[in-house]
């Protein structure tokens, strides 16, 4: 049960409704750009590292997720097993192959680019070559009316979750000891080694949670999207984009940056779906040109 | 005695990649001329990218849309409007160092990382454009049927070996070109924006229009390699300028030397051939890409040109990636 994209020039169609029904697709889909970019730029602000498997974390988490679910019949079981099982995979190659580099972009990111090509290969050796829809939660099946358009609860459910995610990630950031840690470590690495913080135990949390979010997106929208090869660089450049429109290493610049990107994905796909990549590439030139360090992005 | 050595070795080095190169392929298989052809073309392309990655010490992820736009656009001349070899060949040319020029305008501010975050989201829109503008890409189904092209000669181009040939007279000139354009007074202040921007831009130099330059010059050396590409393999595809061709052509680079212009070169030639050596046995090309990826930076991240240099030198000179990062 999928809301089919109809253009606003379709007969009977009224303009308000087509402006409602894609908004909410362009968040929900922004939700899932959520969950993908704060953990990459969670991990650019404490390691500067640009990961270039943080895609294929997402793919890895869905087809794990989907596994699981098979074999258990249960969402929440294969949405956990394939944030954990990534998690691991992460800080394996946080611990064993980053850190030797620490600090080092160019050796760092050639080093997640070769895993990321490894992840790709192993992804179709070990699930094949065709696409799969992750079968959906029996309580979200089914469509709600909001005001006058009927609109999938899954989708729905999506949106609140990201919304929890960045609520309990603000909080965790804000209000925490540990997320002081983690903002000192942000702002000066040296300095927050300096006074005694154990910047590299951060550092590999760090790298855990992110790979976990990814992941666990990954299987949120495994039932809407579904999963295929090739997943994984389509979501990372989408990701790239939002960390460049909401500026690096800022929890609420990959927030804001999500939903703008997720909305205009969105709308260029329903509008000029030939073109729809490159609907991107105006906001994005845009942001660029007047703030090269992204809407909430330091130097 | 230590630099007779040296000299000596770089002259039966030459010797033998002349004989490799123009003395032998009439005896090769056209399995292997084919393949030696790839490698010209690939590397001017990865040479191209080193001018950006050796020279300037920016790396740009997303080279391979400009080798695509290119081939793209001799794909769409030669097929749809029937245009001869030198339109293509331009226009190709062109719309690449057009697309660059606007792009520049986004990266050349960039520095380090964030260089790398915007070539690949950039590069992403190119592949966005070849994979769903099915009215003028054709989509998912690339282009096929790119005719081999009449340069008025005599001799037939659809012969393996004569086009080798011809492939080899556009790498010679584009290495001369290269060279020279590095060895230029222009190309030594790109090693100064590479080992220290803040410093050139003190010494007065305009930074921003080195970087720009060096965009652009490198994205029209790619497009040459682009539209050679068109008429060698007379198909283009979407996959041929997506991120892993990027982070192929990058790898080139990487492992072959950056910043020594003939490294990258010499990297495109072993990918190339292991490509298809090791496609010949096993499916697992990337599972093999991505470990040889995390070798080189482990073992040989200055690159085998740099390695070898050193060791003819027999200094201690590095001129390793990290520090380019």
């Amino acid at each position: 049960m999928d809301v089919h994209i109809l253009h606003p020039l379709a007969g009977g169609i009224i303009l308000s409704e087509f402006l409602l029904v894609q908004t909410l697709n362009g968040l929900s889909f922004g939700a899932l750009l959520f969950l993908l970019s704060s953990g990459l730029s969670l991990i650019y602000g404490v390691m500067k590292i640009v990961n270039i498997a943080h895609g294929s974390y997402f793919m890895l988490g869905a087809y794990i997720g989907l596994s699981v679910m098979l074999r258990t019949k249960s969402f929440i079981l294969g949405a956990f097993a394939g944030g954990l099982v990534v998690a691991i995979v992460g800080m394996v190659m946080e611990r064993g192959f980053l850190r030797k580099f620490a600090l080092k972009a160019l050796p760092q990111m050639m080093i997640t680019m070769g895993f990321a090509l490894v992840f790709r290969d192993l992804a179709l050796l070990i699930w094949g070559g065709d696409p799969y829809t992750l079968p959906c939660p029996e309580t979200l099946r089914g469509s709600t009316q909001i005001f006058k358009i009927v609109f999938p609860v899954y989708r729905l459910f999506i949106i609140f979750v990201a919304a929890l995610v960045a609520i309990a990630l603000w909080l965790f950031n804000e209000k925490t000891l540990v997320g002081a840690k983690l903002r000192a470590t942000v702002d000066d690495h040296e300095m927050a080694g300096g006074v005694g913080l154990n910047v590299t135990l951060i550092s590999g949390c760090m790298f855990g949670l992110g790979s976990f979010l990814a992941a666990f997106g990954g299987v949120m929208g495994g039932p809407i999207f579904g999963v295929y090869p090739g997943l994984d660089f389509e979501l990372l450049s989408l990701a790239f984009v939002v960390v460049i429109v909401g500026g690096r290493g800022s929890l609420k610049g990959s927030a804001v940056g999500s939903i703008l990107v997720g909305l205009i994905d969105n709308f260029g796909k329903a509008l000029v779906p030939e073109l729809s990549y490159f609907t991107l590439f105006a906001p994005m030139a845009i942001v660029v040109a007047v703030k090269p360090t992204g809407l909430f992005g330091r130097e | 005695m230590k630099h007779l050595f040296a000299s000596k070795t770089k002259i039966i080095g030459l010797i033998l990649v002349f004989l490799v190169l123009v003395v032998m392929p009439p005896f090769y298989t056209s399995y292997w001329v084919t393949l030696l052809t790839q490698t010209l073309i690939y590397g001017i392309l990865a040479m191209s990218l080193d001018i950006l990655i050796g020279y300037t010490g920016l790396s740009s992820f997303g080279h391979a849309g400009f080798f695509g736009s290119s081939a793209y656009t001799v794909a769409i001349l030669s097929t749809r409007y029937k245009m001869g070899f030198l339109i293509c060949f331009i226009s190709g040319i062109a719309v690449t160092t057009v697309i660059s020029m606007i792009f520049g305008l986004l990266v050349a501010h960039a520095t380090g990382v964030y260089f790398l975050i915007i070539t690949l989201a950039l590069g992403m829109v190119l592949w966005g454009l070849a994979f769903r503008w099915v009215g003028v890409t054709r989509g998912d189904n690339g282009i096929s049927g790119i005719p081999r092209p009449d340069l008025g000669l005599p001799i037939s181009l659809k012969d393996p070996l004569t086009y080798y040939y011809v492939i080899l007279v556009f790498f010679l000139i584009c290495l001369i070109l290269m060279a020279i354009y590095v060895r230029s007074p222009f190309g030594h202040s790109l090693k100064g924006v590479r080992e220290s921007e803040s410093r050139m831009r003190i010494l007065g130099y305009h930074t921003w229009l080195h970087k720009y330059f060096s965009y652009v010059s490198a994205a029209a050396f790619g497009g040459v390699a682009g539209s050679l590409w068109a008429y060698f393999d007379g198909f283009i595809s979407p996959y041929n300028m997506d991120l892993t061709a990027s982070i192929e052509i990058i790898l080139m680079v990487i492992l072959g030397g950056p910043g020594t212009l003939i490294g990258p070169a010499l990297g495109a030639g072993i990918i190339i051939f292991l490509k298809n050596f090791i496609s010949a046995y096993t499916q697992r090309w990337l599972l093999i890409l991505g470990s040889i990826y995390i070798l080189t930076i482990f073992y040989a991240p200055q690159g085998l040109m740099n390695l070898i240099k050193d060791w003819l030198k027999g200094s201690e000179k590095k001129t390793a990636v990290e520090e380019l990062g």
